[in-house]
């Protein structure tokens, strides 16, 4: 891993507060994401790719938009590992990067159709108020 | 004064490591007292007594002290050792250098100045030492096994067999335990029954053991040979000398609404009930909760038409007294409780189920006759899904932290069992590591794979949620990189298993400790395993920490033999270092009695002369052959009247001054 994706690997491992050598490689967090079928990295690979520092294909990832920050895979995993936790901090760097154009939380009221549930709602709103 | 020798010694490079044993040994070379200090490689070894016995005749040594392992390892030898040359042995002090000093350490001048000062209390201590002399005990030749499970039973068969009586006290109301329960049993496939049964007919034939069923230990007093225990006989209100075991009373009794706790609440059971054909002894037991007669005063059904008159509602539980020289814990485990994993649906779908129930539902004797059915339409299922690891290897609070141990060979046996049985069904089995260590253990898992062509997924399911009839199990496949969904007619949870609940208030008893899983723990996890840390109580089976059948065998029959050498002597030394009281400044104020966690205190009145002034005053009394030198009461003592031999205040106080010197 380049120097700066170790200093990044750094930086999430900081902002979530997680501690990814706790992971036993269960699986019980991808077992149980409702969003599975959309998300090219699975929440047990966050883990194990945070944990190698393979944090630029993480970034690159849709992964981190298409993660419903639901929290299943937090309440399941027997380890207290906390995967949406590094999902939400990827997704904090990336919204910290200069010069990139994301979404901003007042344009998050046009996009919202009826069908979405309360939660997504809600986490729209924390993931694009970063 | 005394004429003191320190030897300190390097334990290879366990302690020469980090501590400079030379400069240990020299820097109290001119300690007062001190006539010889020296060092060598391993003082435990022969040559190394042999050093000491010889500094003890040459310089005329009234006391020694040797800075090595903790007092636990060595402190017998030592002592030995000074008693061959003469000396009481409880002129011997150790000072801890290696435990509290050169493992704990990495910096040499730290770890070296440690030792030296703890070399030096050591010095203090002995100053004030006095030769004491052990008493002897006598040993009552009768053990106590607590549980009558597959470990207890062993260890009863094996104490017996040796010539001791034993009395086996069980609180359900037969022997047996969890191994009843089982169908077949890993590696081998013999049916649970069968192996199991003549080791229950066996244990109630045996003219050395005495059983008690239906039973609890109350109170335990008393201490390593001579124990005494209470024991409540709850009231079965059936009279064991008359009933004659012919069931007719099971078969009338109107009342069905009791679950079935052999069956795992499967089915019912009637209010009088014998829990199964084989049990030991065959005599029924009346559940008061649900007999007619207890809750209105109608019905006596079952008196009317027991031939034998062997029905008593009357009945009271009993209390009777025993005397034993050796208690064994053999209580145990049950299944964790699965209100914590509602992503599993156990609460909510009659078809998930816990492995122990498939257990009954695969057994000839379980409420489906051996058929396997599912629960809620009691249909054939066609596929069917287990969990590894259920609440095992959880640290977020939900279950246990532990691996059960069992669970994974038990669930290859149940795949097996089942393809076996039912060639037509598809079985897939989620699993985050397969864990079997042990003779033919892997091999029979394998054979479940590549013979049976069970479906192994390496992954751990999500969610079960019913859905039409069906149970849909998503999960992981970690090695497809997939999310699966399975739909599936039944769920198996290999849930983890936890000691029995009882064990926490029965370590309380017999002064037993436990760890933070509540298992019973054992005086040293790799030397001895199958003592307490407890004089005189022993740990046999799950209790100890999970175990298959044959491991908990083989402890059952190791603690036996621990309590086949206890038993054997007819006297056991005792300790001296016991407490005593010092009469003219004991005020009678029972405050020591009160924290004496051996009961080892009592009170006479006594005609002291106090300075001239003679009076008859109340005075706690040390029984010496009780009191296990625990300090509790010296410490509690408002009036300083109570002290310990061979650790008394001033002894302690000067080891104290030494350290801040
Ligand atoms: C689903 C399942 C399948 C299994 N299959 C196999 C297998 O195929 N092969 C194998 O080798 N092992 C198997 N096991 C493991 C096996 O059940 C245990 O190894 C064995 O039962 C342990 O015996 P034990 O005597 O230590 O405990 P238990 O069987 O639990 O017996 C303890 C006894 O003590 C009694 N008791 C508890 N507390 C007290 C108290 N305070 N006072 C008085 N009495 C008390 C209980 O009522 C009980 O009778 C399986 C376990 C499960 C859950
Ligand atoms: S559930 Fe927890 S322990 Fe299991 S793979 Fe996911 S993060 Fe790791
Ligand atoms: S928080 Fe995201 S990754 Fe975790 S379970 Fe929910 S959707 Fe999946
Ligand atoms: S008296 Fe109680 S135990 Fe006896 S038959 Fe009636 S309900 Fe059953
Ligand atoms: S024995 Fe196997 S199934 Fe049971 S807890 Fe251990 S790893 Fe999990």
């Amino acid at each position: 891993m380049t120097v700066n994706e170790k200093e990044l690997a750094e930086r999430v491992i900081r902002i979530s507060g997680v501690n990814t050598k706790k992971c036993m490689k269960c699986g019980k967090c991808s077992g149980t994401c409702p969003s599975f079928e959309e998300m090219e990295y699975h929440p047990h690979q966050f883990v194990s790719m945070v944990e190698k520092g393979q944090i630029k294909k993480l970034m690159e990832s849709k992964s981190i938009w298409t993660c419903l920050s639901c929290f299943a895979c937090i309440e399941r995993c027997p380890r207290s590992v906390e995967p949406a936790k590094l999902i939400e901090a990827v997704r904090v760097c990336v919204i910290r990067q200069q010069g990139e154009n994301h979404l901003k939380a007042n344009a998050v009221p046009e996009k919202l159709d009826e069908n979405m549930p309360q939660q997504a709602i809600v986490s729209a709103f924390r993931k694009y108020s970063k | 004064m005394q004429k003191i020798g320190v030897f300190v010694c390097w334990c290879g490079s366990n302690i020469a490591g980090t501590v400079d044993v030379e400069r240990v040994a020299q820097a109290v070379a001119n300690e007062p007292g001190v006539v010889i200090s020296t060092d060598y490689q391993y003082m435990c070894s022969e040559a190394g007594q042999l050093k000491i016995r010889q500094a003890i005749k040459e310089y005329g040594l009234t006391g020694i002290v040797v800075c090595s392992c903790s007092p636990r390892m060595h402190e017998a030898t030592f002592r030995k050792t000074a008693q061959a040359a003469g000396l009481n042995p409880y002129m011997v002090e150790i000072a801890n250098i290696r435990e509290q000093c050169s493992w704990i350490h990495k910096d040499k001048d730290e770890g070296t100045e440690k030792a030296i000062i703890l070399a030096k209390a050591a010095i203090a201590k002995l100053h004030l030492n006095t030769p004491l002399k052990a008493g002897e005990s006598a040993v009552t030749k009768r053990a106590l096994v607590i549980g009558g499970g597959i470990a207890g039973i062993q260890t009863a068969l094996d104490i017996a067999d040796a010539g001791y009586e034993v009395d086996i006290v069980e609180k359900s109301p037969t022997i047996g335990g969890k191994m009843a329960q089982l169908d077949k049993t890993f590696p081998t496939l013999d049916c649970a029954a069968c192996i199991l049964t003549p080791k229950m007919v066996d244990a109630s034939a045996h003219e050395k053991i005495n059983l008690f069923t239906y039973s609890e230990v109350e109170g335990v007093s008393g201490f390593v040979g001579n124990f005494k225990v209470k024991i409540r006989k709850k009231a079965r209100h059936v009279k064991a000398d008359l009933c004659t075991g012919c069931g007719v009373c099971t078969e009338k009794c109107p009342s069905r609404k009791a679950p079935n706790e052999f069956n795992q609440g499967l089915n019912k059971r009637g209010a009088i009930y014998i829990p199964f054909a084989q049990a030991i002894p065959n005599v029924p037991v009346i559940d008061t909760e649900y007999c007619v007669k207890m809750k209105t005063g109608k019905c006596g059904l079952c008196a009317t038409v027991c031939p034998s008159k062997a029905i008593d509602f009357e009945q009271q539980d009993e209390i009777v007294e025993r005397e034993y020289g050796a208690i064994v814990a053999a209580t145990g485990y049950k299944l964790i409780n699965l209100d914590n994993f509602e992503e599993f649906g156990y609460a909510q779908n009659k078809d998930v189920i816990t492995s122990l129930e498939l257990e009954r539902l695969m057994n000839a004797a379980g409420p489906t006759k051996g058929t396997l059915l599912r629960p809620s339409d009691n249909e054939h299922p066609h596929e069917i899904v287990f969990i590894q690891c259920v609440g095992s290897r959880d640290v977020s609070g939900c279950g246990k932290p532990y691996c059960s141990k069992i669970c994974c060979m038990y669930t290859a046996k149940h795949a097996m069992m089942i393809r076996d049985k039912y060639p037509d069904t598809k079985v897939h089995v989620f699993y985050i590591d397969v864990r079997t260590p042990g003779k033919n253990f892997d091999e029979f898992y394998r054979r479940a794979v590549e013979e049976y062509g069970v479906d192994y997924i390496k992954g751990m399911v999500g969610k079960v949620v019913e859905k039409d009839g069906k149970l849909l199990v998503q999960g992981s496949d970690l090695i497809a990189n997939e999310q699966i969904k399975i739909e599936a007619d039944l769920v198996v949870l290999a849930t983890a298993i936890e000691p029995d609940p009882s064990v926490k208030n029965l370590a309380t008893m017999l002064t037993a400790s436990i760890d933070t899983n509540n298992f019973l723990t054992e005086a040293h996890a790799k030397l001895r395993p199958v003592e307490s840390p407890t004089a005189g109580v022993f740990l046999s089976g799950v209790c100890q920490g999970p175990k298959d059948v044959p491991e908990t065998v083989a402890q059952a029959s190791a603690a036996a033999a621990k309590v086949i050498g206890l038993l054997a002597k007819d006297k056991l030394t005792c300790n001296p270092c016991v407490a005593n009281s010092n009469e003219l400044l004991c005020n009678g104020c029972s405050q020591c009695a009160n924290v004496c966690p051996y009961g080892a205190i009592e009170y006479i009145n006594k005609e002291v002369n106090d300075h001239g002034k003679r009076e008859v005053r109340r005075i706690a009394l040390v029984n010496e052959a009780v009191c296990q030198g625990c300090g509790a009461c010296t410490v509690t003592c408002p009036s300083g009247a109570m002290d310990l031999k061979g650790f008394t205040t001033r002894q302690i106080m000067a080891e104290v001054d030494a350290i801040c010197k």
